[in-house]
Order: structure tokens, then C-alpha cells, then sequence
């Protein structure tokens, strides 16, 4: 449907007359916005929010100093991001699928996955459900509606607009949301997938996390226009842009953004305008690329602290409240890890495993020859030694049973 | 002769390349002020400009794309894949566009100024999306000109020879050799031949041929087989396309046995070609059957690592079995 508006004069349009308004509710001292109202949360809803956002806090910062310590191999904050991630996590049905970037760690905290569930994946232990395969942060969860992560950006957004079309024939009432950076959205993989959902009227949400960089590229060389935002009116799409540091608005916005996904099959792009408060990965640096005041004036912007302060006016929270959470947290977090750690890595015939439905021939066979060939070098790869020598495994069961 | 690491020879040759050429330019993604992820690209727009060294957006498909258009115009365009892992966005791009402009045109356009520089290969523990070595998808693909540098020299060498090449390359740079390998390299400009493999090493009982980060592992594995006596000559094929037949099969017709290795999985690897070929050649001459030494025919993997990938180890028991057949 164009619009059947003629003109008769050269008048063009430019990119940069389109502005995209900020949804915003809350200040950073805890208050509401005048005329801002609320959404309608509940204490426990809210409390639900703030304790993932700080377990993931906690957790993000343990694992960075773990991986500093040559613990873990590899390692991603969400730090700055919580209330973008989790504030819009929270606003889904629990069986909303969610397909996920990388640094989102917060959505699936949110859906219930354990301290636990998390190491396992971070030191690619025997009880990893992808079996040690992926680079540690490659969570995945079928039980919580997780799909794996995969590294290559953007390749989720259009198989979320394909497994929400499912979701619609299937009538469940469910929907899909994805998450990404501003980098990835300028895939092409994007484009392909805002396209398809506005043409299929798919119940998917796209929920652009714009952190300002995409590793060391600030979002001025990643796009000339406003923001992502914009884009979805090339689709006829439904679009909003909210404060993705302000809990309530996240929240809110995907609350409505879900109805009109689901009661109404309009997909919905989502741009959170936040920042990336830590490095890339722990393989960055982020001082060769962006100021240390910048990231301090961001620091003051912490989605933590305004929602904290937020639920103390609500009479709903405290100081001491707050530091017996985080000394808890703190605890579990280093026990866990320490129980993750010495567990034995996944046995070596997953290796050939799960290549296929079933092991081929060709692949028993490699695997085969594998096995002789550790067999006689045994002290060359430890990891797979372990397997073919039951002494080893013995071992592995006496230090499970001693405890951690 | 400074002793440099792989990075900085290719910082070297790239800011060779650029102070000579004004046609010459440099981007992909966080190329630009911050130097590449790797920091091969360093300091290169400081020197040179933002409009020849740059960031691009987060495309890899637009990346190479902006590059076919750029050499066809007459630029010389290197650009950056961060990780061979994430060049397959790009993949129309390069095999049906890069590969084919001179010959679906006639040469009245081509591409042959552009140089796509990218990281492969395993042993840094980046699990399945950053340890891949898809050289053999490309190697399918008839006017690509693929190239690997096995350390620092190598690679100032064959990456100022790629540049200045009249066909588009890839060149694979082994990502686990970036800061391990270091080596003496001449600061001047020089240029190593492309489609041309190297005898690093001669012998006359068995040939053992690789390329890339494989190099250093051969070297070992022959270390040790020479102790038991047995002596081996040693290629790098430096150039996987189009490869150099000759160099591989004089010296198959001279030792009778070959042992090929790559970290890519074995089925449609390249050693799969090279064997063909060298037994088409080499026949009459084999001793033994030719002995490939590759990744398992599965996705790559984090934990057991070291159990997946070809070591010394695996070679030399190649090259023991290939001697005792
Ligand atoms: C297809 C692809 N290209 C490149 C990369 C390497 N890479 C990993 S993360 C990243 C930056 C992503 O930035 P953004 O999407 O803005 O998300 P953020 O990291 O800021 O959360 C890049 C270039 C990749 N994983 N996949």
C-alpha cells in the first residue's frame, strides 16, 4: 500500500528530518518523570527484577576477575545493560522464545537458569549442555526457552521471525523476542528478517540493545542515521525507542510491544539506548578506544542504583536488604565456581557426537583411530586420556565424593 | 635484520603498500583508529587518513561487496574479515562476484586489485566460531588466487606479492602464529612468489607437506622422525590456488611417499585434491598409500581441543606408517 500522494516539484525527503522521541519513566534518583506513570509491576515482580539485575552483576563481575586469574578462558559483561535486558525479559510470558546475541545473559537468569547451569557452560565441564563445544557465554537452555547462542552475529534475527511464524500457525500465544547490538543490526541478516516479519504480520519482537559501540566502533561510524529506530519505518513496522538504562520503561514498552505481537501479529522493533559500561570481552581493552570520562558519566547512569533507589521510595527495599544479597550472592557465586571447575571435561566420544542424529561410520571410525592414537600417547592429551583409563576415572569419582 | 612478530610484518608490508600506492586502501571492521582487533592494522590511519584506513559497519557482505566495486573502479582495496569464521556472510561476494568478474566480462572489468586478509585456524581455545580453516570452500572456486604465510617473513612477503597481484586474493593468516611466531625480517620492501611452494627442507625417504600454522608442527614431528633415521623433505605449499603441482610431485617421484596435513576436517579438504593429483602423477613411484592428517569430520571444538586438531604427534605417526607400509 503506497500512499497515493503525487508531487509535481523535485521535493525530496531527507533521512535526517526523521527523530525518534526517548521513552523514559524514571530518574536517576529513583522518581518518576512528571506526567511518567508506572507500570503496573508489583513488589514481587519488581524485586524478581532487581535480584536477577544484581546476580548478574555479581556474577559478571566474579567471572571477569576469574578469567583475569586465568581461571576461565574467556569471558562477557552485560554491565551497564541490565535493565535493558532483564527489564524486557521480565515483560514476556515464560515461554516466550528467546533468541539472544551474547550478552544477555541477564534474560536467562531472569527465566530461573542456576549458578550452576551458568558454570557449567563458562568452564565447558562434563555437565555443559553444549559439551564443552562453544567458547564460554554460548548458553543455552531448551527447558527455559533459550536458544544456544551462536557466534556469528545476526544469524538469530531471522530465524526468530521464522520461529515466531511457527509460533503463530502452532496458536499458542506465544511470541519471539530477539536481542542484539546496534553492530549487528547492520547485517544483512536484519534487514532480511525486519522485512519478513512485517510482510508474514509475525509476533516477534526485535530488541536492538544500542550500547554505543560494537567492540572497539562507536554507533557515529556504525550508522549515519538516528539510531536503528528508524529503520522499521522502511518496513511498516511498529517501532519505539526507550531508555534502556530505566527499568520501568523497558519494561513497559515490551509489555505493550508483546500485545501487539500477539494479540495483534505486528512485529515490533525495540531500540534501548544504553552503554556498554565494560570492555567488549575480556579480550579487550577498551582505553585504546573511548575515554574514561565517558564511560564515569555513563557510570552515573547506572541501571542498578536508579531502580534501587526506586524500590527503597516504594518502601520495598534497603541498605541492609541490599548487602546481605550481595554477600550472599557473592558466596554462591564462589562456591559454584569452584565446584564447576574440577569437574572432568565431556567425555571424548562427544567429539563425534551429535555431528549427525547418529554417529556415521566414517565417524566412528576417526574416532577409533583417535582413541589408539591417544592410547599411545596418553600424557599428549590428558583430557581425552582420562576416558580410555579407568584408574583416571576412579579418581574423578573419589574427588566428587570427597566434595568441593 | 630486526626480529619482528607475524602482526608486525604485516603492519609492515600493509604500510608499505600504502605509502607507495595512493590506490591502496584498508578497512572492515574496527580497522580503523583502534588497528583491528589483533592490531595488524595499527597506526595505518594516523599515517594515512581516514579515507584510506576506516572502520566499517558491521557487514561482511557489504564489506566485500564496497570491495569488488572499489577494484573494479581501479582502488586496491585489502580488506579485513575479523575472523575467517565470519567470511561466510560474504560468501556470494567472493565466490560468484570477486571470483568472476574478469571472466564473465571479458576483462572488460575485474577485481584483481583486491586483497581480502582474514584470521583462520585453531590452538587459541576459541571453540567452534573462531578456530575454522575454510580454504578448501574457496579452493573450489576458480579465479581466487588463496594464499597462507607460515611466519613473519612469509607473510611481508607473500602479503606485498598479493597486493600487487593482478587477480584477487585471499590470504589466510594463521591467527595462533600472530604473536607466537617471530622471526628476522627485512624492513625494506621485498615480495615473495605466489603459486609457488617451497622446499623448506630436503630429504629422500618421504614428503610431508603443509601449510600455515601446520609448518611448525611438521617441523616437529619430523624432528623426531628423523631420529629414527628416516629422512624427510618438507614443502609448504604457501599458495593453496592455484597450487604448485610441479614442486609436489618432483619431490613425491624422488622420496615415493607423501603425508599431507591440514587442521580443516578431512572430507573435501585440500589434501583430498593434492592426493588425487600427486597419485595421478606420482603413480608408478608410491611406495605407500598417500597419508592425510586433518581435523575429524566434525564442527570444531573448545574442551578437546588438542585431541581434534593434527599435531606432531599425528604426523609423525603418519609418516611411520606411511614408511612401514
Ligand atoms: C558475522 C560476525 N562478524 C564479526 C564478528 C566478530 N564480533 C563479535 S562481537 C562484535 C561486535 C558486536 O557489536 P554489537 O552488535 O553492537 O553488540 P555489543 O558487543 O555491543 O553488545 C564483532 C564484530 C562476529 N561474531 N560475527
Amino acid at each position: 500500500m503506497t500512499t497515493t500522494a503525487q508531487i509535481h516539484e523535485p521535493d525530496f525527503l531527507a533521512g535526517d528530518e526523521f527523530f525518534i522521541p526517548t521513552y523514559s519513566v524514571l530518574t536517576q534518583d529513583g522518581t518518576l518523570f512528571p506526567g511518567a506513570t508506572a507500570p503496573d509491576l508489583g513488589k514481587e515482580k519488581a524485586l524478581r527484577i532487581y535480584h536477577t539485575m544484581v546476580k548478574t552483576r555479581v556474577l559478571d563481575e566474579r567471572m571477569m576477575a576469574a578469567q583475569r586469574q586465568g581461571r576461565l578462558s574467556f569471558y562477557m559483561q552485560c554491565t551497564g545493560e541490565e535493565a535493558a535486558v532483564i527489564g524486557s525479559a521480565a515483560a514476556l510470558d515464560d515461554a516466550d522464545m528467546i533468541m539472544a546475541q551474547y550478552r544477555e545473559q541477564g534474560a536467562l537468569m531472569y527465566r530461573g537458569f542456576s549458578i550452576d547451569e551458568f558454570m557449567n557452560q563458562l568452564f565447558g565441564n562434563e555437565l555443559d549442555y553444549g559439551k564443552g563445544r562453544q567458547m564460554p557465554v554460548h548458553y543455552g537452555s531448551r527447558k527455559l526457552h533459550y536458544m544456544t547462542i551462536s557466534s556469528p552475529l545476526a544469524t538469530q534475527i531471522p530465524q526468530a521471525t521464522g520461529y515466531a511464524y511457527g509460533q503463530k500457525l502452532a496458536g499458542n500465544g506465544n511470541c519471539t523476542i530477539t536481542y542484539f547490538g546496534e553492530g549487528a543490526a547492520s547485517e544483512g541478516d536484519f534487514h532480511a528478517a525486519l522485512n519478513m516479519a512485517a510482510v508474514h504480520e509475525v509476533p516477534v519482537i526485535f530488541f536492538c540493545r544500542n550500547n554505543g559501540y560494537a567492540i572497539s566502533t562507536p554507533s557515529v561510524e556504525q550508522f549515519a542515521a538516528d539510531g536503528v529506530a528508524p529503520r522499521a519505518f522502511g518496513y511498516r513496522m511498529h517501532v519505539i525507542r526507550v531508555d534502556g538504562n530505566d527499568v520501568l520503561a523497558v519494561y513497559h514498552a515490551t509489555e505493550r510491544a508483546r500485545q501487539l505481537v500477539v494479540e495483534h501479529n505486528k512485529p515490533v522493533l525495540i531500540e534501548a539506548m544504553t552503554y556498554r559500561l565494560a570492555a567488549h570481552s575480556s579480550s579487550d581493552d577498551p582505553s585504546g578506544y573511548r575515554s574514561r570520562k565517558e564511560e564515569d558519566a555513563w557510570r552515573e547512569k547506572d541501571p542498578l542504583r536508579r531502580m534501587q533507589a526506586w524500590l527503597e521510595h516504594q518502601g520495598w527495599w534497603d541498605e541492609e536488604e541490599e548487602k546481605a544479597l550481595q554477600d550472599s550472592l557473592r558466596r554462591e557465586v564462589l562456591e559454584t565456581m569452584k565446584r564447576a571447575e574440577k569437574r572432568p571435561p565431556p567425555a571424548l566420544d562427544t567429539l563425534v557426537t551429535e555431528v549427525y542424529a547418529e554417529v556415521t561410520p566414517a565417524l566412528q571410525h576417526q574416532l577409533d583411530a583417535l582413541k589408539n592414537h591417544i592410547r599411545h600417547y596418553p600424557e599428549a592429551y590428558p583430557r581425552g586420556a582420562r576416558f580410555l583409563d579407568t584408574t583416571l576415572q576412579e579418581k574423578d569419582a573419589d574427588n566428587e565424593q570427597g566434595g568441593a | 635484520m630486526p626480529t619482528i612478530n607475524m602482526l608486525q610484518a604485516i603492519n609492515q608490508a600493509l604500510d608499505i603498500a600504502m605509502a607507495e600506492d595512493e590506490r591502496v586502501l584498508c578497512f572492515g571492521e574496527d580497522v580503523g583508529g583502534f588497528g583491528g582487533v589483533f592490531r595488524a592494522t595499527s597506526h595505518l590511519q594516523e599515517k594515512y587518513g581516514k579515507a584510506r584506513c576506516f572502520n566499517t559497519p558491521l557487514v561482511e557482505q557489504g564489506i566485500i561487496g564496497f570491495a569488488n566495486g572499489l577494484a573494479a573502479q581501479g582502488s586496491v582495496p585489502v580488506a579485513e574479515i575479523q575472523f575467517a569464521d565470519y567470511i561466510y556472510p560474504a560468501f556470494d561476494q567472493i565466490v560468484n562476484e570477486t571470483a568472476k568478474y574478469r571472466y564473465r566480462s571479458g576483462d572488460l572489468f575485474n577485481v584483481g586489485g583486491l586483497t581480502i586478509r582474514t584470521p583462520y585456524g585453531g590452538g587459541i581455545s576459541g571453540g567452534h566460531y573462531h578456530s575454522q580453516s575454510p580454504e578448501a570452500y574457496f579452493a573450489h572456486t576458480p579465479g581466487l588466487k588463496i594464499v597462507v604465510p607460515r611466519n613473519p617473513y612469509e607473510a611481508k612477503g607473500l602479503l606485498l606479492a598479493s597486493i600487487r597481484d593482478p587477480d584477487p586474493v585471499l590470504f589466510f593468516e594463521p591467527k595462533r602464529l600472530y604473536r607466537a611466531a617471530v622471526g628476522e625480517v627485512p624492513e625494506e620492501d621485498y615480495q615473495l612468489p605466489l603459486s609457488e611452494a617451497e622446499v623448506t627442507k630436503e630429504g629422500s625417504d618421504i614428503t610431508v607437506l603443509g601449510w600455515g600454522a601446520q609448518m611448525e608442527v611438521i617441523d616437529k614431528a619430523v624432528e623426531m622422525a628423523e631420529k629414527d633415521g628416516v629422512s624427510c623433505e618438507v614443502i609448504d605449499l604457501r599458495t593453496i590456488l592455484p597450487w604448485d603441482e610441479d614442486t609436489v610431485a618432483e619431490s613425491v617421484l624422488k622420496t615415493g611417499r607423501l603425508v599431507i596435513t591440514h587442521e580443516a576436517p578431512r572430507t573435501g579438504g585440500f589434501a583430498g585434491e593434492i592426493s588425487a593429483t600427486i597419485q595421478e602423477r606420482c603413480f608408478l613411484y608410491l611406495e605407500s598409500p598417500i597419508q592425510r592428517v586433518t581435523g575429524l569430520d566434525t564442527p570444531f571444538p573448545l574442551t578437546l581441543e588438542k585431541e581434534y586438531l593434527p599435531d606432531h604427534l599425528k604426523i609423525y605417526e603418519a609418516i611411520r606408517a606411511a614408511m612401514n607400509y
